[in-house]
């Protein structure tokens, strides 16, 4: 038998070397007459351990890392003589990192071979299809709705209650679109789970258009994610090929098929209704609701929007029931969360567990602290819109009401963890910056607010009459919040407000004042 | 580096012809014609309006919408360097600044000699892996000062 390696071909592994990896293990296989049958697989999501390199044995998969192309030839020996390696980490399963999780989302991530179909089905694939084709629609909408899954785009609206108004409406035409937007820093789920199990998105797509009565589906990605574009066109040709898409899927009186979009490098567009000006051909400019995209939606149509991760997601509600997804979580937020644990950490990667966990758990012991050595001193979740929060509020658990409890938002579930030489006045003035260069400009408080923002905040940081214009600053935030159209103008002050009233100092702020600020 | 074809309108016109017939197909024929060309040529306007029955302005105001689409050509080689926060918390900010001074140029500018265009990106979705960049399409991460110094040196070739 062949040696059988995997190699992930995800871009995060790509972009530290996976490719040259991989090539270092052929150049050293041929030197050694040897032959090796190389998986590229998506990552299992320790980063810090990419390239990370697993060797097929009896006993299971066994993991390394972080390799480099260098270390291969002496790798590969060891590999073959059945000899440790200083880059030896161990049974990749018992790696306590990823023992500690629970992966329903993620579950066949890192672990398929993303362009294989039959691999996919082995383990566990096309079961929610399966069972979705035997339930019939009401029912599917029923097990979505019971399950308790939210939009884990960040609005964590009940995407079986969307679907319930989209099957309702009638309509010659509906469609399903994913939402694969996720232009969030610190955020990448989305393109792990596109690249690593593509055969996902398709599957939950499929039993979503079956639910609703839609027949065509678009998957919107963003332009900055080529390696997931790739894997999801080959994906969805191989599922067409196979009778997955198209007129009768899997044999039923079902049709349905969809197609891959590509963004064009505009933050707003994640926002649904952009995303559709945009899928229209239009500039990605917010549109008023109502009416909602799921009575008119794509075209005026009746429109699903989800996330890719709430997308990815029902395949394993439909496999396994609606209770047995309902039983992890914590008050309204049932289920699993992959939380991606980034920046300057340690152990940096993708978290999927129930909800609850708190954010200390996720920053200091999963993620192990910072990886400069020094103190963590803010950790920023949710993405560029997400508040910062300081140690002191470490104790909150992973769950949209507590974070929202305090005054911030869980959003895509990104975590991006910043050491004690942050300086959180220029993070506000970023927050601003980035909400001018991204806004749409349909609403003024957002087009002109986040100018007068980065404004107001250089006068702040210079000291120019800065009591004055602490005030002004607050009243500002106050306009983009209420008077935002979405949540790009509406949410760009969490970040602000939160660097203000957690990291006064930085504002050359002295404490009693910072009370009089709140 | 980034080869293009030389600007040619029938080979526009072929490009429209084969994305028309899709639903919403301005963004579609947008990124086929930057692929071709490097670049939204203003020539290709009027035909884009034309063949989706658009005014000249509603598809000049969806090309110069969107960050991607670019007005002229770039350089030969396109850097890219992610500028969001979790690149930020590594020093992304400090290596962009690095950047700018070994190739004499700002974000968003383009080097005299045309080898080099370098532009702020934000967010490639390796942000357990930060800070990252994009070398024509090359994906780059955990980079420190000599990784970025190699990253430039193969940019000004």
């Amino acid at each position: 038998m062949n040696t059988r390696l995997f190699i992930p071909c995800d871009a995060g592994a790509v972009a530290v070397g996976a490719d040259d990896v991989a090539a270092a293990f052929q150049a050293a296989a041929l030197a050694r007459g040897v032959t090796l049958d190389i998986v590229r697989n998506g990552s299992r999501g320790l980063y810090w351990l990419e390239p990370m390199v697993e060797l097929d044995t009896a006993e299971g998969r066994v993991a390394y890392g972080p390799v480099a192309a260098e270390d291969v030839p002496a790798l590969l020996d060891a590999m073959l003589a059945g000899e440790l390696h200083s880059l030896l980490v161990g049974p990749t399963e018992d790696i306590p990192w990823l023992k500690r999780q629970t992966r329903l989302t993620f579950a066949r991530c890192g672990v398929v071979d993303p362009r294989s179909l039959d691999d996919y089905r082995v383990h566990g694939g096309y079961r929610g299809l399966e069972r979705a084709l035997a339930l019939g629609a009401e029912a599917i909408i029923e097990e979505v709705v019971q399950s308790g899954l939210r939009g884990r785009g960040g609005a964590g609206f009940p995407t079986g209650v969307k679907w319930r108004t989209v099957a309702a409406a009638a309509a010659s035409q509906k469609y399903i679109i994913c939402n694969a937007d996720e232009g969030d820093s610190g955020t990448f789920a989305d393109r792990m789970i596109l690249e690593g199990d593509p055969f996902v998105m398709i599957e939950g797509m499929t039993i979503s258009g079956i639910a609703v009565g839609a027949t065509r589906g678009y998957l919107y990605i963003r332009s900055e994610y080529p390696h997931a574009v790739a894997a999801m066109e080959t994906a969805i040709q191989t599922a067409r090929a196979s009778g997955y898409l198209g007129r009768r899927i899997a044999g039923s009186a079902y049709d349905f098929d969809m197609e891959v979009r590509v963004g064009a490098g505009a933050y707003v567009c994640g926002e649904e209704t952009a995303l559709l000006e945009s899928l229209e051909g239009r500039r990605g400019v917010v549109r008023a609701k109502p009416p909602l995209p799921a009575h008119k939606g794509l075209f005026g149509q009746p429109t699903v929007i989800n996330n890719a991760i709430s997308l990815a997601t029902v395949p394993w509600i439909l496999a396994e029931g609606a209770a047995a997804y309902r039983d992890f979580g914590m008050g309204r937020s049932r289920g699993t969360m992959p939380i991606q644990i980034a920046g300057n950490v340690k152990h940096g990667g993708l978290f999927e567990v129930a909800f609850g966990v708190t954010l200390g758990e996720l920053v200091d012991e999963i993620g192990g602290g910072t990886a400069s050595g020094r103190p963590v001193r803010a950790v920023q979740v949710g993405g560029p819109l997400g508040a910062y929060f300081p140690r002191a509020l470490f104790d909150t658990p992973f769950d949209y009401e507590a974070f929202a409890g305090k005054d911030g938002l869980i959003g895509h579930g990104g975590i991006v963890v910043f050491d004690d030489t942050v300086d959180m006045a220029r993070q506000a003035r970023f927050a601003m910056e980035f909400c001018a260069l991204e806004s749409c400009g349909k609403c003024t408080p957002c087009r002109i607010g986040s100018t007068r923002g980065v404004e107001t905040v250089d006068r702040i940081i210079r000291g120019d009459e800065r009591e004055k214009n602490l005030v002004v600053l607050e009243d500002l935030c106050h306009t983009m919040k209420f008077g935002s159209l979405c949540a790009l103008g509406g949410f760009t002050p969490y970040p602000v407000m939160s660097a203000l009233h957690h990291f006064a100092e930085d504002f050359g702020v002295t404490p009693p004042v910072r009370e009089a600020a709140r | 580096m980034n080869s293009y074809e030389p600007w040619s309108a029938a080979r526009a016109a072929e490009i429209i012809a084969a994305n028309v017939g899709c639903e919403g197909p301005a963004l579609p024929i947008l990124h086929a014609i930057q692929a071709a060309f490097g670049f939204v040529p203003e020539a290709v306007e009027p035909m884009i309006a034309d063949a989706l029955n658009l005014s000249r302005a509603e598809v000049h105001g969806v090309v110069t919408f969107y960050h991607d689409f670019r007005r002229k050509p770039a350089g030969r080689h396109v850097l890219k360097l992610c500028r969001a926060e979790a690149c930020q918390s590594m020093g992304g900010e400090r290596l962009a600044a690095r950047a700018e001074a070994a190739l004499g140029i700002s974000l968003g500018e383009t080097t005299a000699d045309g080898r080099v265009t370098l532009e702020p990106i934000y967010c490639l979705g390796l942000c357990a892996t930060a800070p990252s960049a994009m070398l024509d399409g090359r994906v780059v991460a955990r980079l420190d000062e000599a990784r970025l110094d190699r990253l430039v040196a193969e940019a000004q070739r």
